[in-house]
């Protein structure tokens, strides 16, 4: 087991040699409300390597979407303010104009969202709808755009893409409808894509075919996929590093194998013992005490520390992203003195442990 | 389809369903939907019984239809034996709060403009239990029993959590000291570090207060974790059913493999095979559904009698069920991806 976790651990030293696509530091987003200006994320640092995978995880609330939303700047009206920089190659996605962020959106990045149907258009055909981005980011004939759709419906697997492009989005399926937005998405071939809880709304069996077709269309294009759920199942099974987000922090920053065979901060390894998959059947499941804070009362210093039961007074002072070693990075002042088990102590005793004993 | 999974029906039976269907028409009326088709099964007192599948496998028309907030279209639901609706009004009102119903989503269950206190007593004052001062204490000792705290009575459901909410539809549907819940989707709507909370108190409850439990829900972990019996369904059909530990680390039918397999396991990738299977397409419309074998259209496995004949629900080993013509047979066994699934510890 420990061979896997160093084997892991070695790869994002290689991907973190490279220039990075990405480069978001202290970001941070404040909303204006009735009761005044409110920070729902802050101090959030991290990169994401050309055609890398990364998972960003976190419970409701936790500032993942936001996160999302902020990089292609679509945020809400109340917006009070953006805090710090996200550098996509040499612009400056935080302040660039709304000019320039226009010829970046769908273009160097994309975004698809949980919910197909709502995001797209019941009046328009699918292949208009793709075909849109291809058209105003390109010159090019709608003959060759409705070819080039054509080949993406493709791609993204739609049984004959030669009908379907004509087909309005409530003739297909949810799965179908989530592929139609991912065609969407790559059409002009980004750099990165956002895709914030793409298979949640989709069944179990429909989440494979989408998850895979991520994966591959990733590795395929070498678009980079930034992905945005709440299962850790999915991050697991679809990205090669994982951010853990909390009460609108950066809490880890670690490729997924280590993250989960030895979390460095004590929520990651708590979230992995709330799991059912992990704990013994018909046992006690362990939980996270108390809930999140309130964004109008956050705690100063550690954001955890009340929840945590590794508190210590330490954990009262302001806590920064610190480097780990081996491409990790935490924000836990105490995380060299935490041994904090992981997916395979939890998986111990539980049903998924016999399959590791098989192999 | 036409044999029944205990024809002698199990002494500690609660409920017991036969020939089960329920069916909807179209908006416009031309067509039929059929939600449940002919599904047969037994809930043992104390147990918790899983029902898992997809969206509009009929699951929740399964659950309404046990608590009588869905008429059956044909087929029978015998509580301890008795059919409810043959009951006088009077009594089938009395006998139906033995029977009581959580839903998945908290904020649609509760009236926003109703204090939680009112919320939890509104059951006990339409049954006109006891007094008002009996009917209160019940409703705290609810509350209690659930682990609110009393200083939540007066507030309104906004000021809750969504773990919270969820609590007190449990302590509603405790007030009235009902035999068996059936639960739909309970924690779907939870954060996974309060699931285990509110998963461990339904534990707890079934435990000290011998509670039997239908628990619906399209997720693996939780219906794997709880159950004592799972049940598979289809468009509408059981596939397999059987003890929770069998049909999880043994599953006969391909449809359950393929659900296993689909689950994303939150482990490294030296512990995940890659091996799974993709089912191809999605479940078909439950208005016209494949002859014989529902899941034949995406199934690896399907032959021509697939097509032609509906399979048979068979008891292949003890009291594991599967509708499936070639389940027993050796060669179909795929162990090359029970790797991949989830297993049993004993």
């Amino acid at each position: 087991m420990m061979q896997a976790a160093t084997l892991a651990q070695s790869k994002p030293a290689t991907a973190a040699s490279s220039q990075p696509l990405m480069s978001v530091r202290g970001l941070g987003i404040r909303f204006k409300t009735a009761q005044g200006v409110w920070q729902a994320t802050r101090k959030i640092d991290f990169d994401i390597a050309p055609g890398e995978r990364v998972g960003i995880v976190g419970e409701s609330g936790c500032g993942k979407t936001i996160t999302g939303l902020s990089i292609l700047r679509l945020l809400p009206n109340n917006l009070a303010g953006i805090d710090g920089s996200i550098m996509l190659g040499e612009t400056d996605l935080a302040s660039c104009s709304t000019r320039s962020m226009r010829a970046i959106r769908g273009k160097r990045v994309a975004m698809i969202f949980q919910e197909p149907m709502s995001a797209l258009d019941p009046v328009f055909t699918v292949g208009h709808q793709i075909a849109e981005a291809l058209l105003i980011h390109t010159q090019i004939s709608k003959d060759e755009a409705r070819e080039k759709t054509i080949d993406m419906l493709r791609r993204v697997g739609i049984a004959s893409p030669e009908r379907r492009i004509d087909d309005y989005p409530h003739q297909l399926s949810g799965g179908m409808r989530q592929r139609v937005m991912i065609a969407a998405a790559l059409i002009c071939g980004p750099q990165l894509l956002i895709a914030d809880e793409p298979t949640t709304a989709l069944d179990v069996t429909v989440q494979a075919q989408i998850l895979e077709l991520l994966r591959d269309l990733s590795v395929t294009s070498q678009t980079a996929l930034m992905l945005i759920t709440h299962d850790l199942g999915v991050v697991a099974e679809t990205c090669t590093r994982m951010i853990t987000m909390y009460a609108g922090e950066v809490i880890e920053d670690a490729p997924t194998d280590a993250a989960l065979v030895r979390p460095l901060h004590p929520y990651t390894s708590g979230l992995l013992q709330s799991l059912p998959h992990l704990s013994p059947r018909r046992g006690k499941l362990s939980s996270i005490p108390g809930r999140v804070p309130s964004i109008t009362e956050m705690p100063n210093g550690c954001r955890f520390k009340a929840r945590c039961a590794f508190a210590a007074p330490g954990c009262d002072a302001e806590q920064e992203l610190r480097d780990a070693g081996h491409g990790r990075k935490v924000r836990c002042w105490r995380f060299k003195d935490l041994d904090l088990p992981g997916a395979l102590q939890h998986a111990a005793s539980s049903p998924a442990a016999e399959m590791v004993v098989q192999r | 389809m036409t044999s029944a999974p205990a024809t002698e029906t199990h002494r500690d039976t609660i409920v017991s369903v036969r020939d089960l269907e329920v069916r909807f028409p179209t908006l416009d009326r031309r067509a039929t939907v059929k939600a449940v088709d002919g599904v047969n099964f037994d809930v043992r007192r104390g147990e918790t019984f899983g029902i898992i599948g997809e969206s509009g496998s009929g699951k929740t028309t399964i659950g309404r239809a046990l608590v009588f907030l869905q008429r059956p279209t044909a087929g029978a639901i015998l509580h301890n034996g008795i059919d409810p609706q043959s009951l006088p009004r009077a009594r089938f009102q009395s006998h139906r709060r033995d029977y009581q119903i959580i839903f998945q989503d908290p904020n649609a269950a509760l009236n926003p403009r109703m204090s939680i206190i009112a919320s939890v007593l509104e059951p006990l004052e339409l049954a006109r239990a006891g007094t008002r001062e009996e009917r209160i204490a019940r409703a705290r000792e609810a509350m209690d029993r659930v682990g609110l705290p009393q200083e939540i009575c007066e507030r309104y459901p906004h000021q809750l959590s969504g773990g919270q909410k969820q609590r007190v539809l449990i302590a509603r549907a405790l007030t009235l000291r009902p035999k068996l819940i059936v639960c739909d989707e309970v924690v779907a709507a939870l954060d996974m570090s309060i699931r285990g909370d509110v998963l461990n108190l339904f534990a707890e409850l079934q435990r000290d207060l011998g509670l039997t439990y239908v628990f619906i829900t399209h997720d693996l972990s939780v219906v794997s974790h709880i159950s004592d019996r799972v049940a598979v369904m289809y468009l509408g059909r059981f596939v397999e059913l059987g003890p929770t530990e069998q049909v999880s680390g043994r599953p006969m039918h391909p449809y359950t493999q393929a659900l296993l397999s689909a689950e994303p396991l939150p482990l490294p990738s030296t512990m995940r095979s890659d091996k799974r299977i993709i089912l191809e397409g999605e479940i078909p419309s439950p208005i016209n559904p494949p002859s014989g074998c529902r899941f034949r259209t995406r199934c690896r496995y399907a032959q021509n009698l697939c097509a032609e004949k509906t399979p048979e629900w068979r008891e292949l080993a003890a009291d594991h069920w599967v509708a499936c013509h070639f389940a027993d047979r050796p060669n179909f066994s795929p162990n090359d991806v029970t790797a991949h699934q989830e297993r049993t510890t004993t």
